[in-house]
């Protein structure tokens, strides 16, 4: 049994049906689209959240007088270099404040295949803490005890092959292929690091005292020709550094933050710059919030453009639809009718596009998430879509149905010109 | 011509009295009909050349278009005093049309195409309900027009020859037995033969269903089967000027 009242839905189907490659194509690109938009937003949330979860539990970044962004890159993050080093008095004068609960010594610039090399203390990972709070924990191995111990991140365990016990030799510089290496001081792997997902994955860890070891017989970064101090002779020295790049500090009441913050800005004997985590993580995303307008923005028109591609689709099928328009007039359809026939059209099709779109995302997440934690280090949550991105959808189907009336609006006119005149 | 009644016995269902009409827009066609008047169960042909103006008269019958002076009689509903929508539901509920071509939508099913004014008159839809169902009146009716409807059942209307296109036409115009079929050239593209066997099984059903038909054509030679053939220039003035 038919049902006369669902006639006229049926044939707006079996019509779409008809047109059926170039409706799926239409659906296609706004799929995309809607995959990129949302996408830009994922990698958006995600890289703001894998910053955020980098550093946590540290009260003060204490470093070189330098912008606190470039001294927050360089000291957690690992991205550039620092302008300059904090000698070891003045780190000493900051670990005697009465504030300070607990202070870890950094010292960067040496590499080993492109990882970077951190010179601290056993102190780091104990107090050094990522998302919410988690300390360090080792995957396998021992944190270091003789000086020429190392403890690696996973990625530099998996991307090396390294095992427990394996030798490695520190390069001088940080460049991924280097020149100059510490041949005669080798380490040995002590102990691999589970996985973060920050860059401490990426990272050889050694002591302070490893560091001033190698570079005891260097001067302004070469080997001091004719004089080379033996790997058993350093042992027997005093290994004081006599400067880092940067240190964590913890304070044992967060109320003294501003107050030690201001105090070590103003610290006479040596430039130095304290910042606050937290807040040098909002200057940053102050500065990157423009890069990433402007790539919403370019997602947005791309989402435009797809709706664009979709009038252009019904609007190049109006011609030949006229006749279809007019059977319809004569059978006692009212031109409000056919107007809702083809913004419905515009609307499910743009309908069909948004949930394809957010289904090919999600499949592509879980695809991907792996790789490109793997290689960007970039940790993407596969959550719901959150309110505001539910919200951003709801939108584009609206738009769809309004850019919908744009051909049904000239249908309607058409209709009512063509009278009883079926054109072909 | 013995079933030519006189109009006081039988009451018109269409009468046109001072009809002014003018194309909207570029186009400089304008239509006046001074008195047009159809009586009840009759058969009239409407012959004019092409362009004389028989599409324009065709969709102010049909209330497609609204003339801006005049009153347009129906079934005793003065048709150009009522809303748009209300004009298209009257359509709807006392119209069968057939066009001259492309009278189907090609992608839907024969039966769809029959059913499909049922969805806009719901006293057709009572009626075609009445004798079993829709679907059943749809297959009786394109049966009694010479199609086999379970043997068409896979084919879309596409697949059909351009004489059972206008079979099927006929079916959708009649189901649910509105008053007055209206059929505008709707055999000129078949064969003389193929012509006359059409009009029969529409007049024949017409005919058990009570309705008026009205037709244009520019064959004048189908007159014989009518009551009446009418020149449309006879009862219409049409000028066309050429645009300002």
């Amino acid at each position: 049994m038919i049902a006369p009242r669902l006639v006229v839905p049926r044939l707006a189907m079996q019509s779409l049906r008809n047109r059926a490659l170039t409706a799926s194509l239409t659906v296609l690109a706004i799929a995309f689209s809607v995959m990129l938009l949302l996408g830009v937003e994922k990698v958006r949330t995600g890289a703001r959240q894998s910053f955020a979860d980098t550093i946590s539990g540290t009260d003060l970044i204490v470093g070189a007088r330098s912008g606190s962004i470039q001294l927050l890159l360089y000291s957690v993050f690992r991205i550039g270099n620092a302008t300059n080093n904090v000698t070891w008095k003045s780190y000493a004068d900051v670990a005697k404040r009465p504030e300070v609960a607990w202070i870890v010594p950094l010292s960067l610039g040496d590499s080993h295949h492109g990882f970077r090399v951190l010179g601290t203390t056993p102190d780091y990972f104990e107090h050094y803490k990522y998302r919410h709070g988690q300390t360090l924990k080792l995957a396998s191995g021992a944190p270091f005890r003789d000086l020429f111990d190392a403890v690696i991140g996973a990625d530099v365990a998996q991307a090396l092959g390294y095992h427990v016990g394996d030798p490695i030799v520190v390069a001088h510089g940080t460049g991924s292929v280097s020149f100059v290496e510490h041949v005669d001081k080798p380490f040995r792997v002590s102990g691999i690091l589970a996985k973060t997902g920050t860059p401490v994955d990426r990272t050889v860890h050694v002591s302070l005292e490893a560091i001033e070891a190698i570079h005891v017989d260097w001067q302004s970064g070469i080997p001091m020709p004719g004089q080379s101090i033996s790997a058993d002779e350093v042992r027997n020295m005093h290994l004081e550094p006599k400067a880092i790049t940067a240190a964590l500090v913890g304070l044992k009441s967060k109320l003294a933050t501003f107050k030690l913050q201001r105090a070590i800005n103003e610290y006479s004997q040596e430039p130095l710059s304290a910042l606050i985590p937290g807040a040098a993580l909002q200057e940053l995303w102050g500065l990157v919030g423009t890069a990433e307008t402007a790539l919403s923005v370019v997602s947005a028109m791309v989402v435009a453009t797809a709706l664009l591609g979709m009038v252009t689709m019904i609007l190049t099928t109006l011609n030949e639809r006229r006749r279809e328009m007019a059977i319809l007039r004569s059978v006692g359809a009212r031109p409000g009718t056919i107007l809702g026939l083809l913004a419905t059209e515009a609307g499910l099709l743009t309908l069909a596009g948004v949930l394809l779109g957010v289904v090919l995302l999600y499949a592509a997440l879980g695809l991907l998430q792996p790789w490109i934690d793997r290689n960007y280090g970039l940790h993407l949550d596969i959550d719901p879509p959150t309110q505001r991105e539910w919200l951003t959808l709801l939108t584009i189907v609206v738009a769809g149905f309004l850019a919908g009336l744009l051909p049904a609006m000239r249908a309607y006119r058409l209709s009512l010109a063509d009278g009883m005149t079926v054109r072909t | 011509m013995q079933r030519i009644a006189t109009d006081a016995v039988v009451p018109d269902v269409v009468r046109m009295s001072g009809i002014r009409f003018r194309w909207p827009g570029a186009r400089t066609f304008s239509l006046s009909i001074d008195d047009f008047a159809l009586p009840r169960g009759q058969r009239v042909l409407l012959v004019g050349p092409s362009g004389a103006g028989k599409s324009t008269f065709l969709s102010l019958l049909c209330g497609i278009v609204a003339p801006s002076a005049g009153r347009l009689d129906v079934l005793g509903t003065d048709v150009t005093r009522l809303s748009n929508a209300a004009r298209d539901r009257f359509r709807a509920e006392h119209f069968g049309i057939i066009f001259q071509m492309f009278n189907l939508l090609p992608y839907g099913s024969i039966l769809d195409n029959v059913l499909l004014p049922l969805s806009f008159a719901r006293a057709r839809r009572a009626r075609a309900a009445a004798k079993g169902s829709a679907e059943a009146e749809a297959r009786r009716l394109l049966d009694s027009l010479g199609l086999d409807a379970t043997e068409l059942d896979g084919h879309s209307a596409a697949n059909l020859s351009v004489g059972q296109q206008q079979r099927v036409a006929a079916a959708r115009a009649l189901i649910g037995g509105p008053e007055l079929i209206v059929a505008d050239e709707p055999t000129s593209a078949l064969d003389r033969d193929r012509q006359l066997a059409f009009l029969d099984l529409l007049f024949a059903e017409a005919d058990a269903a009570g309705a008026s038909v009205i037709m244009v054509s520019h064959e004048q030679e189908l007159g014989s089967l009518f009551d009446r053939v009418l020149r449309l220039d006879e009862i219409a003035v049409s000028e066309r000027r050429a645009a300002a």
